[in-house]
This record gives C-alpha cells, sequence and structure tokens, in this order.
C-alpha cells in the first residue's frame, strides 16, 4: 500500500476498452490544495482517469488511493462519501427541479441520520442553500427550473451541487465547455472564487490553455492514455511534446 | 383563513376526514360501500406514487394487496382475530416485512424490468392461491364479520362503521407519507427518479430508495387488500391477478405522484366509472376505463395531483 503525503494517488493504472488504450501506466500524485489541470485531446484519457478516481470505472491493473486508503473497487456513492465529489461536462442536474430545490438535494444526500418526518425545507438548510447561491452568484435564479437555465449558470449549479457536501478533492470535468468565449472568464472567475473558501484540493479537465494558465498551478498532459508532462503551468505549456500532441502549437519550418 | 393554515398538513387531513365522516351519515349506504372500497384501492395507489416519485412503477401490486387480504381473512378464519383496526394494522406490518424481503430483488431492476418482475411475483401468487383448495381455492372464502374494540355492530351501522375506520387509518397514514415525501429522504427519491447517477454522485443510494419506496408500496398495498376484504366480506385471488393489478396504475396514473389526496380522488373516480358503467352500460366497463384513461393521460398528463399543487402552491407563495 502507498503511504506518502499525496492526497490522491494513481499507482500503475492501465485500462483499455477493446484495441483502445484510455490509461497507461499511470502514475500521479496530488497533494492536498494543490489547483491541478488535465489537459490532452480528445481520446486522451483525461476523463477516463476522472472515471476511475470517482470509481465510475475500474481500471485494468492497479490502484488509486485517497488519503493512504485503496479506493480502487469502491462505487462512486462510497467514494464521495469519503471525499471526492466531481461536476460534469454535461451537468448533471435534476432538471424539473428548481436551482434551490436542486442544491436542497445535495445538501439532503450530504447529511446523515436523515429524518422521515423532518420537513428538508428547514430554516437551517435554507440558510446553507442561500449562502451557497451568494458563493456562486447564483441568488438571482434561485427558484428558476433548472431546464430553462443557461449553459453557464447550469455548470455553476454542478459545481455548486458537488461542493455542497464539504470534499476535501473537487474534479471537474470540463467546466467551461459549451460555454461562450466571453462568458469563459467571468464563469471562472465565479468558480475560483467560490472555491477558494474551502480548503480544497481541484482537479479539472480543460482544453481552454488560457484558462489553464490562469487557474492553475500544475498541469498534468495526456496523449493516447499515457502521461507525457507532469510540472508547473510554465514548463509543462513549453514542453515540446505537449506542444506537439496537446496545445498544437509547434511551428513546423517549411522546407 | 389564513393561508398557512389552509397549507397545514394536519388541518388539511382533519378537515378532510371530518368532512367525509359527516358527508357518511347523510349519503346512501352503497355509496359509503363504494368509497370505502375506493379508499382500499386508492391505499394501494399510494403505494404506486411512492414508487413513482422514486421513478419506479409496479404492474403487481396485486401481489401486496392479496397478501394483505388473505392476512385479514386467514387471520379472522384461523385465529378469530376479528378486530377490523387490528386486521388493517397486522396486514400493514406483515405485508411491509413481506415486501421488505422481495425489495432487495427488485430494486436491483428500473423501468419495464422492475413492473414486470413485479407483475411475474403477482401472478405466481395467484398461480398459487387457486391451487390451495384449503384456502377455497379460485372461490377464496367469506371473512367473518368484524368487530370493533370488541363489540359488533347491528348490521345497518356495519358499513358506515367501516367507512369511518377507514377514513381515520387512512388519513393517518396519509399524514406520515406526506411527511415521507416533504423530508430530505423524500426529497432525494425525487431526484433519484430525475437523476439516478447523480445521485449516486452525491453520496446517496438509488437503490435503497427503491427498497424503502417498496417496502412502504407493500406495506400500503396490504392494508388496502386488508380493508378490500374486510367490506367485501370475501378474499378470493382475483385480488392478485393482473387487471386487479392494472386498475391500480390505472388510478396512480390518474392522479400523478404530485399530490397524496389526488390518488384517492382517482381511485373513487374508478370505483364510480366502475359502478355506474357496470349498472347503465353493462359488460363495456373497460372501454370506458379506456376512453377515460387515454382522455387523463392527453389532457393531464401529471395527473389531477397537478391541481391539487397548484392550488395549494398558490397559498405557498402568499
Amino acid at each position: 500500500m502507498s503511504k506518502n503525503n499525496d492526497l490522491l494517488r494513481a499507482e500503475g493504472i492501465n485500462k483499455s476498452f477493446g484495441a483502445v488504450t484510455a490509461a497507461k501506466d499511470i502514475n500521479v500524485g496530488i497533494k492536498k490544495g494543490e489547483r491541478v489541470s488535465l489537459i490532452g485531446s480528445n481520446g486522451a484519457g483525461k476523463t477516463t482517469f476522472m472515471n476511475m478516481v470517482t470509481g465510475y470505472l475500474k481500471p485494468d491493473t492497479g490502484n488509486i488511493f485517497f488519503k493512504n486508503e485503496n479506493i480502487t473497487s469502491l462505487n462512486p456513492r462510497v467514494i464521495t462519501q469519503k471525499g471526492i465529489s466531481r461536476s460534469f461536462q454535461i451537468p448533471q442536474i435534476f432538471e424539473p427541479m428548481s436551482t434551490w430545490e436542486n442544491l436542497l438535494v445535495a445538501l439532503g444526500t450530504s447529511q446523515k441520520n436523515h429524518s422521515y418526518f423532518k420537513n428538508a425545507r428547514s430554516k437551517e438548510n435554507s440558510d446553507y442553500i442561500d449562502e451557497m447561491l451568494s458563493r456562486f452568484s447564483l441568488n438571482e435564479f434561485a427558484h428558476r427550473q433548472v431546464s430553462e437555465l443557461p449553459g453557464g449558470v447550469r455548470k455553476l449549479l454542478d459545481i455548486a451541487m458537488a461542493l455542497v457536501r464539504k470534499p476535501d478533492i473537487l474534479l471537474l470535468d470540463e467546466p467551461t465547455s459549451g460555454v461562450g468565449a466571453e462568458e469563459k472568464y467571468p464563469l471562472m472567475d465565479t468558480i475560483a472564487k467560490a472555491l477558494s473558501v474551502e480548503d480544497l484540493t481541484v482537479i479539472f479537465v480543460e482544453h481552454d490553455m488560457d484558462i489553464v494558465q490562469n487557474y492553475s498551478e500544475r498541469v498534468v498532459a495526456f496523449y493516447q492514455g499515457e502521461i507525457i508532462a507532469d510540472d508547473n503551468c510554465d514548463k509543462v505549456l513549453k514542453d515540446k511534446n505537449v506542444q506537439e500532441y496537446v496545445t498544437g502549437k509547434t511551428q513546423v519550418k517549411a522546407k | 383563513m389564513s393561508p398557512k393554515l389552509i397549507n397545514n398538513i394536519f388541518f388539511q387531513s382533519i378537515f378532510l376526514m371530518s368532512l367525509l365522516i359527516v358527508v357518511g351519515v347523510f349519503i346512501p349506504n352503497w355509496l359509503v360501500f363504494v368509497i370505502t372500497k375506493a379508499i382500499a384501492y386508492g391505499l394501494v395507489g399510494l403505494g404506486i406514487i411512492t414508487l413513482m416519485r422514486g421513478g419506479l412503477v409496479s404492474f403487481g401490486q396485486g401481489f401486496v394487496f392479496g397478501i394483505g387480504g388473505y392476512t385479514a381473512g386467514l387471520l379472522g378464519t384461523q385465529s378469530g382475530l376479528t378486530d377490523a383496526i387490528l386486521l388493517l394494522f397486522i396486514s400493514f406490518i406483515f405485508t411491509g416485512f413481506v415486501g421488505l424481503i422481495i425489495a432487495p430483488l427488485l430494486a436491483r431492476y428500473r423501468d419495464i424490468f422492475f413492473a414486470m418482475l413485479s407483475l411475474a411475483f403477482s401472478m405466481v401468487l395467484y398461480g398459487i392461491l387457486i391451487k390451495i383448495d384449503a384456502i377455497g381455492g379460485s372461490d377464496g372464502f367469506v371473512l367473518p364479520e368484524s368487530t370493533y374494540f370488541g363489540i359488533k355492530p347491528s348490521p345497518e351501522y356495519s358499513d358506515y362503521i367501516l367507512y369511518v375506520v377507514s377514513i381515520i387509518m387512512t388519513g393517518i397514514v396519509s399524514i406520515i407519507i406526506k411527511y415521507y415525501y416533504d423530508s430530505t429522504p423524500g426529497l432525494i427519491a425525487l431526484a433519484v427518479r430525475e437523476n439516478e447517477l447523480r445521485v449516486e454522485y452525491l453520496g446517496s443510494s438509488a437503490f435503497n430508495v427503491a427498497v424503502l419506496n417498496f417496502t412502504i408500496a407493500a406495506g400500503l398495498g396490504g392494508m388496502g387488500g386488508a380493508l378490500n376484504g374486510i367490506a367485501l366480506g370475501h378474499i378470493d385471488p382475483e385480488f392478485t391477478y393482473w387487471t386487479t393489478s392494472g386498475e391500480f396504475v390505472f388510478i396512480s396514473i390518474l392522479a400523478g405522484y404530485l399530490s397524496v389526496p389526488a390518488v384517492f380522488l382517482a381511485a373513487l373516480l374508478l370505483e364510480l366509472v366502475r359502478s355506474f358503467s357496470g349498472r347503465y352500460f353493462p359488460d363495456t366497463w373497460q372501454l370506458i376505463l379506456g376512453v377515460f384513461l387515454i382522455l387523463s393521460i392527453i389532457f393531464i398528463p401529471s395527473g389531477i395531483g397537478s391541481f391539487f399543487k397548484k392550488f395549494f402552491d398558490k397559498f405557498k407563495n402568499k
């Protein structure tokens, strides 16, 4: 068993889907409080990695440790209870409910010893939800049905729901995908501000390198299921392999 | 009247129960019987809407309806227990327990698989019951007359007393169910209906929600079966037949899952349609029922409960 200072550690992870290798000998450790972005082209293995960490997929070989406990075989529910929450590329929210009710469900799932006779809409719960709405600048959307909300707001709600449980690690799957270019920075600012309140480790998948540069301290680059670079932002984004296979910024000289 | 009072569950329930008890004095005996039967069916429907709130529909609630009915009947004939209140309570507990035993198997399935597996249970029970001659086979058997706290009412009052008992017991059960719907677990059940995966990713178990809801539905179904058996004074395997289960689904679709009283209104509508069409248009009541169902699905897809919800939401927002 791995014992070190890493909050989360993947050791020798391999995962294939038929002939496609989604993860090849992944070894990575994440320390408490880090802001880490996972980059790579489509199919590079970022989301597969995220799905394995959160228990949706099981690695073919290798182990994942969280707080030095092997969580490889656990299901998403138990992993969430242990302190790893996630948001989704396509927000997974409860469409017929309002923003407020979505947060109420998230809060309810995080509470132990539920009473079957106490109204979920208690003052205590209401106060906490109002606080979350303020943190994510969602007040004006509180009582609107979420199916009517714009994309950026849905993303914020998805993240807010994941945060209600006060996890140790929050994984964000492409928090700015599907959001207009002019909305990306305000959205990330809101997310960064909301997350700064917590003593939180954040891992996010992102395709926009400007976002990566501005909002993460460390970058892990994936290519064909392998980690090809893992270091601070500047170093990784200047890495030749990363430029060739991920960011596509290498200038090929004309012959 | 203050909006807060109108929205109070206790006030609503006590008002409705009192009204029905008083009205029962003035309406003809056949209608008292029809309403009692509607309450019995409504209890089963309440179980199904509890399941519906968690995204499941059972096509086989005849299973628990039958177990409840036979429990009350066998207790009456075999052990001499004839107290209607006790029989209803015991049937509720026993059938809930049976539900708890089979719920972990059913809860592994979703959608049509859950529905058909529940139907399969009811058909197996039906097949067993018609073969057991000791309990009347396909003819069933007659239940002894009910008593209430050791007193056997005279025949002209027995229907009304059962009517009152069923209203009070159903009122109490409905209040408890409403509390459950409004509680955190009740809200999580609604979330499971919409997005089971997300509920798991928020740290709750959709499986546990399904087990709990099926157990509740089983208890309610059993109580409904016992009430129906006591009201008819007879129990037979038809209680578990698939057409009986279909009627419960009809009630639930007509009611929708948004309101508790709506399910009893839907059950009453079913009973009235059955009674009147049976009288004026013999052998066509299924046709009338079918047309009724088509119209309700087209025009009130969320069920008549959506009207109730809109009405009470108006007061909530004041």
